[in-house]
């Protein structure tokens, strides 16, 4: 069958132990694939985390809604000018996570600023309208973000994170 | 079993572990070098088969409690969800409730194979008391199991074994409602039954450690029911016991994957698919098939607390075994008389198992009071009775002797 030394034969006992061992391996992997995929979300889950559509129209300039997606909230927030210029205007390499803020909006829509709404931190819901910087602060660590949902004082060490999002028309979204 | 463990283990790791837990050594001297007569037979596989069986039972049950609801409104819902929604949940399934059923069948053939070779007998009477101990907490955790589903069977089946208790005179009824945690069947007695369902399959495993320390203490019986008189009677336990029951393991899987991959509702009841109704009671109300002769015995009596006596004492009964049989001869391979009032037993038991599945009308009625008497009559008159005016033939010398003839 394989190699021979003089000193051992590989007998068939050999090859049946190697075969019957590496069929056995096989078996005990495909036994424990459906063990540990059943933890995964359901098709259940999946399907209650279908993008979903949100109507910006009712939503006042300087007014922030929260929606959920996914089970993650979702700050949306109607961005006066002002707000829109104090995002701008902040250099952006003085920022601790770098990042413009046309990066963070879509182009053409800068007064609708969409991030998920969980402090980079550990995780807690910041609050709007609260800290220096006209923004969001989270009080379980002090974290402070800007305008453009920037963190800019405080322990979390990333902007707040934005979710996949469209405009499907000039005063609707989906997010997801 | 005595004297030095021959576990000589030459890795370093290995030697520092045996020095402060001889786990090592346990091992060795129970699954590797442990002395197995050479004569078993593949009856005896089915110890492994069961241990293995409530591996696959706690594997899977565990990960479907972590899909399941224990409440009324949601349990039946939550199944469904699982059959549905969850990734491989009709899988891990039909995996247990196939499962419960593959592990009555090897549990009956063993206890069969038991009876069949005076595997009762001294010095393994502990032996087998634990194992009637084991079927009964078998029959318990089944039975809560089924009733989790929440389906119509479930309910009313519920309610029909919680009700037996109410034959006991005087505190029957305050046991019943004890049981249910109510004035019915409820959300009470739901939880209770999942609670209960988790646990006792560990002390299943419990009292299989037990089981398996009792049977070790003793050594195995074998088909000619003659105790190993040296060496030459038994092999080491791995690879020969070992490789037997990995193939039988395999064989019976088999037949399981037969079951859980093509006809995976062909055991149960369809009415368990109609989510439990407190109101309607389906016309026919049958356990699952594992429960079926004793449902047969308790049915064949007219009066309901002897029925419900009947039905208790004839699991009761096997406990008894070891005492009942009187012969001083183990195996049925040399008692020829045995042999025939042995498979008129099995004829009984699988007839009454058969009979519990009709409606208690007519010709069905009388078979199952005669199978019923002849149940009971081979425990109680049969047995003592062979003991003493049985004819056995004579024994081999030993076991080698009758495996390789007198040359041995």
């Amino acid at each position: 069958m394989t190699t021979v030394s003089s000193a051992e034969q590989h007998t068939r006992r050999d090859f049946l132990y190697i075969a019957t061992g590496a069929v056995g391996a096989v078996g005990a992997a495909a036994v424990l694939v459906p063990l540990i995929t059943q933890m995964n979300p359901d098709a259940s889950t999946i399907a209650a985390g279908a993008p979903v559509e949100i109507d910006l129209a009712p939503i006042a300039e300087g007014q922030i809604v929260k929606v959920f997606w996914r089970s993650k909230p979702i700050f949306i927030f109607h961005r006066t000018a002002k707000e829109i210029a104090e995002a701008k205007d902040v250099p952006v390499a003085s920022l601790p996570d770098p990042q413009p803020d046309s990066e963070r909006v879509k182009q053409g829509h800068e007064q609708w600023l969409v991030v998920i709404g969980i402090c980079t931190h550990l995780g807690c819901i910041p609050l709007a309208h609260q800290g220096e910087y006209d923004g969001w602060f989270c009080p379980c660590h002090g974290s402070q973000y800007d305008t453009a949902g920037r963190i800019r004082k405080g322990p979390a060490p990333k902007n707040l994170f934005l979710p996949p999002y469209a405009f499907i028309s000039d005063t609707k979204i989906r997010i997801g | 079993m005595s004297g030095h463990s021959t576990y000589q283990p030459t890795n370093r790791a290995l030697i520092w572990l045996e020095k402060r837990l001889p786990i090592g050594g346990l091992i060795h001297s129970s699954f590797i070098a442990y002395p197995t007569p050479r004569n078993l037979n593949y009856w005896w596989t089915f110890g492994g088969i069961l241990s293995f069986m409530l591996g696959v039972q706690i594997i899977t049950g565990i990960i479907l409690a972590m899909h399941y609801t224990p409440h009324i409104d949601l349990a039946f819902k939550s199944v469904e969800t699982i059959m549905r929604d969850v990734n491989f949940g009709w899988l891990l399934r039909y995996l247990h409730a196939n499962g419960a059923a593959m592990f009555f069948l090897a549990v009956y053939i063993h206890m069969f194979r038991g009876m069949y070779y005076g595997s009762y007998k001294e010095p393994r009477e502990v032996l087998w008391i634990l194992g009637v101990i084991l079927y009964l907490l078998m029959m318990a955790t089944g039975f809560m199991g089924y009733v989790l589903v929440w389906g119509q069977m479930s309910f009313w089946a519920a309610t029909v074994i919680t009700n037996l208790f109410s034959a006991i005179p005087v505190v029957g009824d305050t046991i019943v409602t004890w049981l249910w945690g109510g004035y019915a069947v409820g959300n009470p007695t739901l939880n209770r039954f999942y609670s209960l369902h988790y646990l006792l399959p560990f002390v299943i495993a419990g009292v299989v450690v037990l089981h398996v320390w009792a049977l070790h203490v003793a050594g195995q019986n074998n088909p000619t029911g003659i105790e190993p008189k040296s060496d030459k009677d038994t092999v080491p336990f791995t690879p020969y016991a070992t490789v037997k029951d990995g193939f039988l393991i395999v064989c019976f899987c088999l037949v399981y994957a037969w079951f859980v991959f093509y006809i995976p509702n062909y055991l149960g009841h369809p009415d368990n698919y109609i989510p439990a109704n407190p109101a309607v009671t389906p016309a026919e109300i049958v356990p699952e098939w594992y429960y079926l002769p004793f449902y047969a015995i308790l049915r064949s009596i007219p009066n309901k607390l002897l029925g419900v006596i009947a039905l208790f004492s004839s699991i009761g009964i096997l406990a008894f075994l070891p005492w009942l049989d009187t012969s001083k001869v183990r195996s049925a391979r040399y008692r020829p008389l045995y042999r025939q009032f042995f498979w008129l037993f099995v004829i009984a038991a699988v007839g009454l198992g058969w009979l519990g599945s009709k409606p208690p009308e007519g010709i069905y009625v009388i078979l199952a009071r005669v199978f019923t008497f002849y149940y009971f009559a081979f425990f109680l008159i049969v047995l003592p009775l062979l003991g003493i005016f049985e004819k056995t033939k004579p024994l081999p010398n030993s076991i080698s002797e009758s495996v390789l003839g007198a040359k041995a």
